[in-house]
């Protein structure tokens, strides 16, 4: 997700799209990323805390953006 | 001089880079994304574009391309290096300089000629221009608007590293109106307008540009 203090000019948009549609009531929008990666075996210690490194150094930019790590059950 | 222009697939500016530097009074050598080889240039020109698509964010494949491993190797050991536009994000993504660059504030492209003022003329790009002066040059982009936290911002500007900044018009919503930045050794610049589209008299808004192209000759000199 883009940090607070940035400006989201994105999420400004669907923010002034909204009321168009009909839907009120909604004070603001942040527009930010999702990854979904499928790993081999168990989403082990290394194996987040090297997710950990490719949210850092690549997926996301930290000078303007935070992430977020979390395990979902594949589907089978 | 030689001055490496590199391309990435999806770079656009990178003929017009080529010919600016021959035009500045330099050798253009072509570098390629692939090759982690700078083929022995004194200076490196990141052009313009939509490199890797703009995909993911703009520049951040980029920096990991091949060549910029070499190119980030050498800028910290002094090379001289400038990003313009597209190669301004690549820059910030390698982290070569601070901050990043947004969308647009009004989220519309913008195509114009901007007036600049050139802030720092101390840096290998910008010898060439007195302090102060005024330019005129094209700028072209989705994603200018240049920012950074408070702290960076004011360490930035207390140290003198704004190297240009837009006049008239705040073009993209760049926080203080900064349109290009230097890194603290005053070897690597980051500018979002075009100067390489700038540097003949039969096209563009005039020849205000040619400076950024003539420094280096001048900057290796002192």
């Amino acid at each position: 997700m883009p940090k607070p203090e940035i400006l989201d000019p994105q999420g400004k948009a669907v923010l002034g799209a909204l009321p168009r549609l009909g839907f009120t009531g909604v004070t603001d929008v942040r527009q930010g990323k999702r990854f979904e990666l499928e790993v081999e075996g168990d989403a082990t210690p290394d194996v987040l805390a090297a997710v950990e490194k490719m949210a850092e150094t690549l997926l996301s930019n930290p000078v303007i953006e935070n992430y977020t790590v979390s395990v979902e059950q594949a589907d089978r | 001089m030689k001055v490496g222009v590199v391309t990435f697939p999806g770079s656009l500016d990178d003929v017009d880079a080529r010919r600016a530097v021959r035009i500045g009074g330099n050798e253009a050598i072509a570098l390629w994304h692939a090759d982690a080889d700078l083929k022995g240039v004194d200076a490196v020109v990141l052009p313009g574009g939509f490199s890797y698509g703009d995909y993911l964010r703009c520049g951040a494949i980029s920096r990991f391309a091949p060549v910029m491993t070499e190119v980030v190797r050498a800028a910290t050991d002094g090379l001289p290096v400038l990003g313009i536009c597209n190669g301004f994000q690549i820059l910030c993504e390698s982290h070569l300089l601070p901050g990043a660059l947004i969308r647009n504030d009004h989220r519309k492209f913008v195509c114009r000629d901007q007036r600049l003022r050139i802030e720092n003329n101390r840096t290998a790009w910008t010898s060439s221009y007195a302090p102060g002066e005024e330019i005129v040059i094209a700028l072209k982009n989705g994603e200018g608007g240049f920012v950074a936290d408070p702290g960076t911002l004011a360490r930035i500007e207390g140290e003198g590293q704004v190297v240009a900044r837009y006049l008239e018009v705040n073009p993209n919503g760049s926080l203080n109106d900064i349109a290009g930045i230097t890194n603290e050794r005053g070897n690597v610049v980051g500018l979002m307008p075009h100067p390489e589209h700038a540097v003949e008299e039969l096209t563009g808004s005039g020849t205000d540009g040619l400076g950024f192209f003539t420094s280096l000759a001048a900057a290796v000199l002192t």
